[in-house]
């Protein structure tokens, strides 16, 4: 437990933007509970500008920090900018995370773009994203 | 902060009169048990004395305790020591699905080089059907191996009526006792076991001595070669310091027994109440009676172990969890599993392991703190809101 750097502490103890946003443009849901998270991130989405984001997660320590920083992250981002956050753009703003749990910045990565992909389905228009879901194909490799 | 320690499953605090007797030891008694000069005579007799209390603990004769450095190494010796010296005989071992990694992982290594396991499964409460095991053994099965109680669920196993079986159809039954020697009465004789392994580190003794028991006359291939340590059954120096703590903790839970299983048993039941009424969604993991005197293990639905265990050290408590999440390997519990609880469930996997000098006033606490957050946590989890908007 020591493992977790001090910004991880924080944003796991004192989350922000948890919760849901009803009318959200955007939600992706990624990860199985068997695998031990599930990530559903809530995107509002205006004018191709990320505006709110919200998050609620089922996982550890790591998987709460890491959607508390993807939605601090994507605030105020273009889609473009959004689509440019991966893992390890989350890790860096956590000051890194412990090998073991790397896995739940990916999960936050793949909420992010699944959400985002959501957004383009429900606007009836073709998606630019590449959905992964590497961590279902973990449990499916198993 | 206000501390409370409630994982003893992973290690006990070192009883005072422990360290007391173990520090001469590390003195001026360092001596080598073995050598004939002065300086080996001290260490000799402590040594001597520390298998007599060990063996009083579990009521066997003190030439069947052989020392050893850990409750995984007793666990390797008897196993792939019985395994080696009589394969000749037959290469089947009976065991269950809820073993320690020690056990699972000695199996392993066997089957890699061609022995066959059967691990029995357990019911919902975590017992083996003696049922089963009879069923179980053939002509080639050598050993069994079932534990005493298990550490995650606290549940304690028919080890007599499982013994008397392998008994009957001469297959040496081992049993791991490292989570209950020195927590519930054992007597070797009236179990009826061949081997046993308990380890100091779980009874208020340091860590680095532990025990085999070995039945007379029950060969044994030693693992470790070398010297004639321990009957030649496992060679290097003893830890004398540690040993001797072990014989001290030994006599110590002898004779506190009675008071601790009494203290620990109500304790137990108290928290085990308080959870299921204060938390909606919880479940007890193991046997409701059939269970280790301090031991509460439960499963929170919707939310995640570690992330309570994190909250829970914010406020002063130390506890553990079967999570996935808390697990290096990223694997569920086994032991969960095995019982049948739901991989989505054994998430929310929190073990209370209680101590002599846990009290009352320590299970109100945790019944204060843990409930808001539970809710705190559900507040943050998606299976939460999913199943909120269900039964809307």
């Amino acid at each position: 437990m020591e493992e977790y750097s001090q910004k991880v502490m924080d944003h796991f103890m004192n989350p922000h933007n948890v919760g849901e946003i009803p009318d959200a443009d955007g939600v992706g849901t990624v990860g199985n509970p068997t695998c031990g998270d599930i990530m559903r991130l809530y995107l509002k989405i205006n004018e191709g500008v990320i505006e709110e984001a919200k998050f609620k997660t089922f996982g550890c320590g790591a998987a709460i920090a890491t959607s508390s920083m993807v939605t601090d992250i994507v605030k105020g981002k273009t889609i473009e900018e959004a689509l440019k956050v991966s893992n390890k753009t989350v890790i860096e703003a956590l000051d890194g995370l412990p090998k073991v749990k790397v896995h739940c910045s990916v999960l936050a990565e793949e909420a992010l773009h699944s959400a985002i992909d959501d957004y383009y389905k429900k606007k009836g228009l073709p998606s630019p994203v590449v959905l992964k879901h590497s961590h279902e194909d973990e449990e499916g490799a198993e | 902060m206000r501390r409370i320690y409630m994982d003893h499953m992973a290690a006990t605090p070192i009883h005072p009169e422990v360290l007391e007797a173990m520090l001469p030891y590390l003195k001026e008694d360092f001596g080598n048990p073995l050598s004939l000069h002065y300086f080996g005579g001290a260490p000799k007799r402590a040594l001597d004395e520390a298998r007599e209390k060990v063996a009083l603990l579990i009521g066997a004769d003190p030439k069947e305790i052989i020392f050893v450095s850990s409750g995984t190494e007793a666990n390797n010796l008897a196993i792939k020591g019985v395994a080696y010296a009589h394969q000749k005989k037959g290469k089947h071992i009976i065991s269950s699905q809820i073993e320690h990694h020690s056990v699972m992982h000695s199996l392993k290594s066997l089957e890699k080089i061609g022995f066959k396991v059967t691990y029995l499964p357990v019911d919902k409460n975590g017992l083996v059907d003696p049922g089963s095991l009879a069923e179980a053994i053939t002509p080639e099965t050598i050993l069994v191996s079932i534990m005493h109680g298990n550490g995650e669920i606290g549940t304690l196993e028919p080890i007599a009526e499982l013994a008397r079986i392998s008994k009957e159809k001469g297959v040496y039954l081992h049993t791991d006792a490292v989570a209950t020697a020195g927590r519930v009465e054992i007597d070797v004789a009236r179990l009826g076991v061949d081997a046993l392994s308990l380890a100091a580190s779980q009874f208020y003794g340091p860590k680095g001595a532990a025990a085999l028991y070995l039945k007379k006359g029950v060969r044994v291939q030693p693992l470790i070669d070398g010297g004639i340590q321990e009957e030649g059954k496992r060679a290097g120096i003893e830890d004398v310091p540690a040993i001797v703590g072990m014989g001290r903790a030994a006599e110590i839970a002898k004779r506190e027994l009675p008071s601790r299983m009494g203290h620990l048993s109500g304790l137990r039941g108290m928290l085990i109440d308080g959870l299921l009424k204060g938390i909606n969604r919880v479940y007890l993991t193991g046997h409701p009676e059939r269970r280790l005197p301090g031991h509460v293990s439960i499963c929170v639905e919707y939310i995640e172990g570690e992330s309570m265990l994190l909250f829970l050290n914010q406020k002063g408590i130390a506890a553990s969890s079967g999570s996935t999440c808390t697990s290096r390997a990223l694997k569920a519990s086994h032991v969960l599993l095995a019982i049948g609880v739901d991989p989505a469930i054994t998430q929310g996997s929190l073990v209370f392991s209680l101590g002599k000098d846990n009290t009352k006033e320590d299970v109100d606490y945790i019944l204060e703190v843990l409930p808001p957050i539970v809710q705190r946590l559900r507040e943050m989890s998606p299976l939460y809101e999913d199943a909120m908007r269900r039964s809307v």
